[in-house]
């Protein structure tokens, strides 16, 4: 089944992230996922705007365009219209996706274009060396706010929902299984895959999901929804989410009468958005954050949708030339 | 015909249709114009209108115009005055006082010219005729309200529908005024309404029949005119505006070039209509993407041609504003993008529905760093189908992208188009390498420091680009200050080349004469009429004008250097006079320069150049 093997999806350019970073590992995981994916390197194209993450089509054996700053998703939107057999894939990160690039992020995931986007979402800008981001949490103290940050971070996988996004996945830099698990997801997906990686810069935003992230932690600290489980965690799964009116609740088997019984079931296919936003905007330590596909809903892509009228406009036209559409209307002869 | 009392036959002649922005002024003449292209007139047309869509009504702000220039022989122009005047309302003939040759004939609605109307207008009195000193004109007083609601008494229509048929009453007479056979006109409202409202069509050529009819119940007090046939090169013809011929050029270059047509663009005036039009041509393939913004217009093109498709934008001044750093991208990454402009006034939002020549600077270098693109500019509607089949031309074979500058004037103006045969043009061969190469190299140059498209789906030719230096021939990322200087001069050396592969300069009228004048762009018509007038009449005036900017036709020095003495005449403050010194600083270029939102007159032209023949050197 898999011809290839991760060496076609590697290319001969020394990887240039700083020792520690997570990208090293996200770009392990999406060439060794790429095997599994079942498409040729050369109908592949991985598109990226600017940023430490961006660099990434660098160093993959597939065809790569790093391009301007925020406009990744245009430049993928132009690259999968022109060729819909064409896997894409584009990598951004808080920055480039949220900050400059904002306007074609949403209009890329209203559309719904085929896309699969990973977002590398490290809460800092790492290129420019240490400025908050739109992502960072009220209050951060960085190099362009000494007294503290005033503004509300994005939540990413709101912001993708509340622009009509289908597909919000969450996975951490160092979570290979579940990395793989929902890069296999987003590339299955017909639409825009949205994956938020929750990714460590080692320089200037050490360890701001370790909470989250660290082996120790990952059990209790968060809980990976799948598609018709009960929403379970904790080291021995004792623990559990349930909805009481329109508010998620973290309760505790066995404690209150509580059985599995009462745990919610992920149903990551409903249309309505309202218990997936919720579950997307769990924070710790008030909740596990939710990693895993949490929200897959199938809807007309918009690529699809291109190719099937110009079949029809192309059947039912009598236009088949340009010598057609130029002597079609008012013309006339003189001799 | 019957008897007339007069008809004063013509070799061309200027028609202005002017009224409310509501009063559809812009489809009574344009349905005009094809009926008098189908008569076999030449001709050229100039709508003006405001930018709002319905300014206020009966103010002279609010007054839309559609001029038309028929003519026996080539027309140029759409006339620098009008020798017959539509005017709806009294805002119409106020705002075209001035504007109809003296003697000329005029067409008034006289139901509209009411106290209220006439304030509205500004007159001061009730009287406009003698108010402009109108009195040796010839005057048609018709009462085209009244006229219109009695045609259509027993058709049950609305109110607003009947008032909206009097543009069709106007025109009726007027094709009676012009000599021109009311079957003709019949069968333009037919194609224009028939299918999507026949019952509308059905009231408008009742009144059109009507306003004809009423011409020949006046005609014993009013002349008419007539014009012969012009004589053009045998062939099939229909009308084009320039928005029209640039989508059918970039259809025509995808054909032949075989590979598929992607538009990424966002609406703007004056441009929107090449993203209407290319959005309807399904059937032929076309790809078009309504972005959310101009910078998402021309990513997504960008996109598209790094897939293999020919990709294009379409914009004005202020969304090209908008994508210089993309353009900048495509610029290194040599990739083949046609970015089309139709100016306007400027700078910021300026003046959205008016002509202006001011985006030649802002092509050639509003964008960061040593960013070379070709500059290219269309000269008529018609030949805007020409240049943006070469600007296609350019950008596939010479990989890079290509600005193509049309204006307000050319996209909305309309002419006789004789419509040519795919098989007889050019052709496009994209550099698209072929076979199995193990050692290819996406950098690597041919003998016209073209490199190769290779794009996604292609087997073995797997690479990466991007915004970033990039090595000579291998295209890996270098931060080597010696391979960026190359590669600065490269790009730089790979468009002056584009000077060996295009049409040489053309020069027009006597090499003997004392004069040169420079164009370039949408004043071509003007100039060339102007030039072509004094040489008829003896007055030696040579004339060149400019469809390739960047690089300029390798034969351009010598042309520059037959002529002591040059004019540049230009719609902006002296964009390309400032260019040529930089690039012929041996030369001296006098400059005639407007900036009023509107082309040109032949007459300015005729007396500045004649004054300045008569100028001495110094």
């Amino acid at each position: 089944m898999n011809k290839h093997t991760i060496k076609d999806y590697k290319s001969d350019q020394y990887v240039r992230w700083c020792p520690g970073c997570g990208d090293h590992a996200i770009l392990n995981t999406l060439q060794k996922t790429m095997t599994e994916m079942g498409k040729d390197p050369e109908d592949i194209a991985v598109i990226s705007g600017i940023g430490c993450s961006s660099r990434l089509p660098y160093y993959m054996g597939t065809y790569g365009f790093h391009t301007i700053h925020g406009r990744a998703s245009a430049v993928a939107s132009g690259v999968k219209v022109a060729n819909p057999d064409l896997c894409v894939w584009q990598i951004t990160g808080d920055g480039d996706a949220l900050a400059i690039g904002g306007n074609h992020f949403i209009h890329a995931i209203r559309r719904n274009i085929d896309l699969n986007i990973i977002l590398f979402n490290n809460q800092i800008y790492g290129l420019t060396k240490g400025q908050y981001s739109p992502t960072s949490k009220r209050g951060f103290i960085s190099k362009s706010s000494p007294y503290g940050t005033v503004e509300q971070p994005f939540r990413p996988g709101e912001l993708a929902l509340g622009a009509r996004g289908q597909f919000f996945a969450r996975t951490a830099d160092n979570d290979l299984a579940t990395s793989r698990q929902v890069f296999l997801a987003a590339a299955k997906h017909k639409g825009t895959s949205i994956i938020e990686v929750l990714q460590n810069c080692v320089i200037y935003n050490d360890k701001t999901h370790i909470e989250i992230t660290k082996k120790e932690n990952r059990a209790k600290n968060t809980i990976v929804l799948e598609h018709g489980k009960p929403m379970l965690f904790g080291e021995n799964k004792e623990k559990g989410l349930i909805r009481i009116g329109m508010e998620l609740k973290v309760v505790e088997l066995g404690k209150g009468g509580i059985t599995e019984k009462d745990i919610l079931v992920h149903d990551a296919h409903e249309p309505n958005t309202s218990l997936h936003i919720e579950l997307a905007n769990m924070e710790y330590p008030e909740f596990p954050v939710a990693l895993g596909v949490i929200r897959d809903v199938v809807t007309p892509t918009y690529d699809e949708n291109v190719a099937l009228q110009v079949e029809m406009v192309k059947e039912q036209s009598n236009i088949k030339t340009f010598d057609d559409l130029v002597t079609q209307g008012n013309t006339w002869i003189v001799e | 015909m019957s008897k007339r009392s007069k008809v004063i036959e013509l070799k061309e002649v200027v028609i202005r249709f002017s009224g409310d922005s509501g009063d559809g002024m812009q489809l009574t003449g344009s349905l005009f114009s094809d009926v008098s292209a189908f008569l076999g007139n030449d001709l050229s047309t100039f709508p003006d209108y405001p930018a709002e869509i319905r300014a206020p009504q009966g103010t002279v702000s609010g007054v839309s115009g559609f001029q038309v220039h028929l003519g026996n022989s080539e027309v140029y122009t759409p006339g620098d005055i009008a020798d017959v005047l539509v005017a709806m309302n009294p805002a119409a003939l106020k705002a075209n006082n001035g504007k109809v040759r003296e003697g000329g004939t005029i067409v008034m609605d006289v139901d509209s010219f009411d106290e209220k109307n006439l304030t509205k207008a500004g007159y001061l009195t009730d009287d406009p005729i003698t108010e402009d000193q109108l009195q040796d004109y010839n005057i048609i007083k018709a009462p085209i309200t009244t006229l219109t609601r009695n045609s259509l008494e027993d058709f049950g229509l609305d109110n607003k529908s009947i008032l909206r048929s009097k543009n069709m009453y106007a025109l009726g007479l007027v094709n009676w005024l012009f000599h021109q056979p009311i079957e003709a006109a019949l069968e333009a409202i037919d194609k224009k309404f028939s299918k999507k409202n026949p019952n509308i069509a059905k009231a408008n050529k009742k009144v059109l029949r009507d306003g004809y009819n009423y011409g020949v119940t006046i005609q014993a007090l009013t002349p008419s005119y007539h014009i012969n046939a012009a004589e053009l090169k045998p062939g099939r013809y229909r009308t084009i505006n320039g928005n029209l011929a640039i989508s059918w050029g970039l259809i025509a270059a995808s054909q032949k070039s075989g590979r598929e047509l992607f538009l990424g663009t966002y609406p703007i005036t004056p441009a929107s209509e090449i993203l209407q039009e290319l959005s309807g041509r399904k059937d032929l393939g076309v790809k078009v993407f309504q972005a959310e913004d101009e910078i998402a217009g021309i990513c997504t093109a960008i996109g598209a041609s790094f897939a293999g498709d020919l990709a294009a934008t379409s914009t004005s001044g202020p969304g090209l504003a908008l994508m210089s750093e993309a353009i900048g991208l495509a610029v290194i990454t040599e990739l083949p993008l046609v970015i089309i402009n139709v100016q306007r006034g400027g700078p910021s939002t300026g003046l959205p529905t008016k002509t202006e020549q001011s985006d030649l600077m802002q092509a050639l270098y509003g964008r960061n760093g040593e960013s070379p693109a070709v500059v290219m500019a269309t000269s008529s509607p018609s030949d805007c189908f020409k240049y943006t089949y070469w600007a296609a031309k350019i950008a596939m074979e010479h990989m890079t992208p290509v600005i193509l500058l049309s204006d307000g004037y050319l996209a909305n103006g309309s002419q006789p188009w004789r419509i040519p045969k795919l098989k007889d043009f050019p052709n496009i061969i994209p550099p698209i390498p072929v076979g199995e190469n193990e050692d290819w190299q996406p950098y690597a140059r041919n003998e016209k420091l073209v490199r190769e498209w290779a794009y996604p789906s292609m087997h073995g030719y797997q690479h990466r680009i991007g915004g970033l230096e990039k090595e000579e021939d291998t295209g890996n990322v270098s931060y080597d200050g010696v391979n960026h200087e190359k590669m600065t001069k490269t790009r730089q050396a790979k468009i002056d080349e584009i000077a060996h592969h295009i049409p040489d300069l053309i020069l027009y009228g006597p090499p003997e004469a004392d004069l040169l004048v420079l164009g370039w762009g949408g004043t071509f018509g003007h100039l060339y009429t102007a030039i072509d007038d004094m040489n008829i009449a003896g007055n030696k005036v040579a004339f060149a004008h400019f469809r390739f900017i960047h690089p300029f036709p390798k034969n351009t020095a010598e042309i520059l250097g037959q002529f002591k003495k040059i004019v540049v005449c230009e719609l902006n403050n002296g964009q390309l006079a400032s260019y040529l010194r930089m690039n012929f600083p041996e030369k001296r270029f006098r400059q005639y320069n407007k900036i009023q939102g509107l082309p040109f007159t032949v007459d300015e032209l005729k007396s500045h150049f004649t004054q300045l023949k008569n100028e001495s050197d110094e």
